[in-house]
């Protein structure tokens, strides 16, 4: 749950002047509850999103919805398409091995995702006044589920969304035919630089974050070997009897119990360390999505631009022949000059907002990064002191045992 | 195995990871803040001899100012090196093995020596008597190639390993208190079995494997190292046991230059073949060429092999033993024998069982090192990238914060890779166990044996006696006597002598087992609870001294990253 507040530079401050002026606006919302809903194949987990809130655009100060992950996904890729330019926030990958699905440790994992997921919508300043965010947080099921479906498929799309499609496609073909397969791509030296950076991040990133996931199963391991032992050595106290005996079922306890503690540091360790480099990496993965994005604009307005150049031509042949068609003509070009400015706009958008949020992404990583370290070490030294106070309180009894 | 000997591949491995991580930058604040009372900056890697004092130069050793201080630490008896009259509470630094040296190295056994003996640690410690300052210390060496000229019936070909075995003693019966021979294992083969025949019944220490296949599959050299440790443990621990540090057959092994006077044991095929050859003459010869066997002979076991009649006497015996429906003559009554028997086939399973347990465990500790050491790397790797062309002040914060992880998550596998390296020290004291065991095993198929032969003598005694007494009545029928049968049965009747003869010796002998069996089993039981007290609270201060110093690297980076809980949503 993540509490907006109205912020001096305007950085995550919800706009609200309707709001009043005692309270400030807030937005919080949490992701609980999983439940298993329906059986065998068609088995899902569904969530409650509690939502309170005090702004108007919003119906009432707390509602209750249920959610399943694929509604979760509908509205990623619904901001993904409005909100190009922004880095949407990543969601948790789709489970691809059958039997985890279901498993408590992969349950909680993807609910502490899905809440941070829609609490990071509701802190940016402009996917919080998304309709589509609205929808998702208030709508009843039924709502839910048609606006789910609807939106697949190419049916559903705005004409001018199809024409630009089909004409990306023409303009594909002109260029392999005439040979001009390379895509263009912007020649911005800054900007070539951070795609650079992105793409390397994210191999590091998965790198830490495949060590990271590694070291939670060490703790497992550990833990379980430490459970074994103690287990052994406490039979072997059993046979063995006397002051000896009853030093190594000593032994055998505490192993038994430091096995406990190692168990709970692995699922803190998961939740905690592991988690947030994941996070991260998916982060990285979304800005991928948005380079994509970006480069799809520039190319647009490229192609566009090509095309206007070559309308233009075609004019100017058809007025000195003073041809009929010189008016449909004339009447095209414009319309094709004003879709020239809207892709130069839209281009020119992402650019921008890309800039404010490329900041933003450092800024909130390293406080992501820094706090995943804190509790990282915090629970390494929590553990270290476990491990260290149990062996340490039990030399007084072996010393006393050893002489008896 | 947790043997030492895997150490030095886990140790291969773990240095080229080690190499990698140390050539990237890492701080020198890393000496610096190693926790803890570091008081003790000794190092292992020059106070270690491996006997042949070749010393393991560390690829870390340099970048740190501790690893290369000599061990002349006066607080720390633990840490002073090679003299022989060394405190018989020190652990066995001299065996150690010797890498591990970068960061403060600490042996955290330093409050429990007065638990142990010098006894205890047969292994690897100068053995020490408890009144008089007696000392029998040995090492092995230099190892040599050498040909075999005499047997080699391919010019050239023949070629065997000697080592060089020097002994350093007080105890009078050696002329001298420094010397050294050379010997090959097959010397040894012989110094094993020449001692379980004259010290039946006595917890013998079992000699390293011939490990044929071994020899086959591992590299020479290794191999031949692997070997060398294993003679060294192995005269070490026949050094420490009170008895048999004053045999002579050892004595002879120790100090008798040249060719070993002992006598070499035959192949068993030899001695089967020689008891073949003398069968006939036992089933079919006269008697009185039976009765020259020697009485005497019964006190060793019949399994020498060359006494196939006896073999076959005994293996009848036993057979109706189990099987037969009569009581023995005599048996195994000693309760409280057969209490501690059972006891101790107990203890076996169980200890194999701990035993594996804490391989695993050892293990499983390597692991998290390694893969703590290879996040630690990964977040290196990171630092520099974010570091290298940071635009952003946020980057370079994240940077930092990044560096002391990976710094710390550095010093853990340190950390973790020696308290491995003493974990596996103090519970090889398990394995060592085991040893042990089938040593006293042993010792009791040795009165097993023993009692056998007493119970097959006994039969025939009987069973000669039956005789006897139908061939009289027989011949008391016959008016005027039976002149074959009266010869007959003063044959028999001097069997009889003869066998008697022999059962007494044989009783003897296995009175003589019986009373070292228990002499044995009062000194194992007061070894075992000091070396197990032992081995106990080392495993626990070394766990609990490693954890602490763990716990302080990782409470310098929580305090330092503190400033980002507080901002938690």
């Amino acid at each position: 749950m993540i509490t907006t507040q109205r912020s001096p530079t305007g950085g995550g401050g919800l706009q609200s002047p309707r709001s009043p002026s005692s309270q400030p606006p807030f937005l919080s919302i949490s992701v609980t509850d999983p439940a298993k809903m329906g059986n065998g194949v068609q088995a899902y987990i569904s969530y409650k999103v509690i939502t309170k809130t005090n702004l108007p655009e919003y119906q009432g100060s707390e509602k209750i919805v249920i959610r399943r992950y694929t509604d979760f996904v509908w509205l990623r890729d619904r901001l993904f398409e409005k909100y190009k330019g922004i880095f949407i926030p990543p969601l948790p990958e789709k489970s691809t091995v059958e039997k985890f699905r279901f498993s408590a440790e992969f349950i909680e994992m993807r609910r502490q995702a899905l809440d941070t997921f829609v609490n990071r919508i509701a802190l940016h300043h402009e996917l919080q006044q998304s309709e589509d965010l609205r929808t998702f947080l208030q709508a009843d099921e039924q709502t839910m589920e048609r606006a789910r479906s609807q939106d697949t498929g190419i049916f559903k799309k705005k004409p001018s969304d199809l024409m630009s499609i089909f004409r990306g496609v023409q303009s594909k073909v002109t260029d392999v035919v005439l040979g001009k397969e390379k895509p263009v791509e912007e020649s911005n030296p800054e900007y070539d630089k951070f795609k650079k950076y992105i793409f390397e991040l994210e191999d590091h990133l998965a790198e830490a974050q495949k060590h990271a996931y590694r070291l939670v199963k060490r703790h497992r391991e550990l833990g379980q070997s430490l459970a074994d032992f103690g287990k052994a050595i406490k039979l072997l106290g059993a046979c063995e009897g006397d002051a000896l005996g009853t030093a190594f079922s000593e032994l055998g306890a505490k192993s038994e119990l430091l096995s406990i503690k190692l168990q709970r540091e692995a699922h803190h360790l998961l939740m905690n360390f592991e988690e947030p480099l994941k996070d991260y990496v998916r982060a990285v993965q979304s800005i991928k999505g948005t380079i994509a994005e970006r480069a799809n604009a520039f190319r647009q307005q490229c192609e566009l631009a090509e095309t206007i150049k070559l309308k233009e031509i075609d004019l100017n042949k058809m007025r000195l022949i003073r041809s009929e068609k010189m008016l449909d003509a004339e009447h095209e070009y414009e319309e094709l000059k004003v879709e020239g400015q809207e892709a130069t706009r839209r281009f020119e958008t992402i650019v921008k907002l890309m800039n404010e949020e490329i900041v933003r992404f450092q800024d909130q990583k390293t406080q992501d990064m820094g706090r995943a370290f804190h509790e990282f070490a915090k629970g390494q030294a929590r553990l270290a002191n476990a491990i260290a106070d149990a062996w340490r309180s039990l030399l007084p009894k072996l010393d006393s045992l050893s002489v008896s | 195995m947790m043997d030492f000997e895997n150490q030095g591949f886990e140790e291969a491995h773990l240095h080229a990871s080690r190499g990698e991580m140390e050539s990237l930058a890492l701080d020198d604040d890393d000496n610096n803040s190693n926790s803890g009372n570091d008081n003790n900056p000794s190092s292992r890697s020059n106070g270690v001899s491996n006997g042949d004092g070749s010393q393991h130069h560390h690829p870390l050793s340099s970048s740190l100012p501790f690893a290369e201080i000599p061990t002349t630490d006066d607080d720390d008896p633990l840490l002073s090196s090679s003299s022989p009259h060394q405190n018989p509470n020190s652990f066995n630094s001299l065996l150690e093995p010797p890498s591990y040296a970068d960061a403060v190295f600490r042996s955290f056994d330093g409050d429990h020596g007065k638990q142990i003996n010098g006894h205890g640690h047969g292994a690897v410690s100068t053995s020490y008597l408890s009144p008089s300052s007696n000392y029998l210390k040995i090492s092995v060496t230099d190892p040599q190639k050498e040909q075999d000229l005499n047997n080699s019936l391919v010019p050239g070909g023949n070629t065997f390993v000697t080592y060089l075995i020097t002994t350093w003693t007080n105890l009078p019966e050696f002329n001298g208190t420094e010397f050294s021979v050379r010997r090959r294992f097959r010397d040894v083969v012989t110094l094993s079995d020449r001692l379980s025949e004259s010290y039946r019944g006595y917890f013998i220490p079992l000699r390293p494997d011939k490990s044929v296949v071994e020899s086959q599959v591992m590299q020479k050299q290794e191999f031949v190292e692997q070997r060398r440790m294993g003679l060294e443990k192995y005269l070490r621990k026949l050094a420490a046991h009170p008895v048999i540090r004053r045999s002579e057959e050892l004595r002879v092994f120790l100090q008798v230059q040249g060719k070993l006077p002992l006598m070499k044991t035959t192949d068993v095929a030899s001695r089967m073949l020689d008891g073949a050859v003398n069968l006939p003459k036992q089933l079919f010869g006269e008697s009185v060429v039976a009765a020259a066997v020697d009485p005497n002979d019964v006190s060793q076991p019949a399994k020498g092999g060359r006494d196939l009649l006896r073999l076959f006497k005994e293996l009848r015996q036993s057979v109706a033993n189990d099987w037969g429906g009569t009581k023995p003559p005599v048996v195994e009554e000693d309760k409280e024998f057969l209490e501690k028997r059972n006891k101790m086939q107990d203890f076996e399973q169980e200890l194999s069982n701990v035993s594996l347990q804490a391989e695993s465990l050892v293990k499983a500790q390597q692991d998290m090192g390694e893969t703590l050491g290879q996040l630690g790397l990964a977040f290196v790797k990171l630092t520099k990238f974010e570091s290298e062309e940071a635009n952003f002040n946020s980057q370079k914060v994240r940077a930092a914060d990044m560096k002391n992880v990976a710094t710390s998550a550095v010093k853990a596998t340190r950390l973790y890779r020696e308290l491995n390296a003493q974990t596996v020290r103090h519970l090889d004291k398990l394995h060592e166990y085991l040893g042990v065991i089938l040593a006293v095993n042993n010792a009791y198929s040795d009165r097993s044996n023993a009692l056998l032969t007493v119970q097959t003598l006994l039969s025939e005694l009987a069973n000669l006696n039956s005789r006897i007494e139908k061939l009289e009545a027989a011949a008391s029928k016959i008016f005027g006597g039976d002149r074959s049968r009266v010869r007959k049965i003063e044959e028999l009747k001097e069997t009889m002598r003869v066998t008697d003869e022999a059962k007494n010796c044989a009783v003897r002998e296995y009175e003589r087992i019986k009373e070292n069996n228990k002499n044995e089993l009062e000194r194992l039981d007061k070894e075992r609870h000091d070396d197990f007290f032992g081995m106990l609270k080392g495993f626990v201060v070394n766990q609990a001294g490693y954890a602490e110093k763990m716990a302080s690297v990782w409470e310098t980076v929580a305090s330092e990253t503190s400033g980002y809980a507080a901002t938690s949503s």
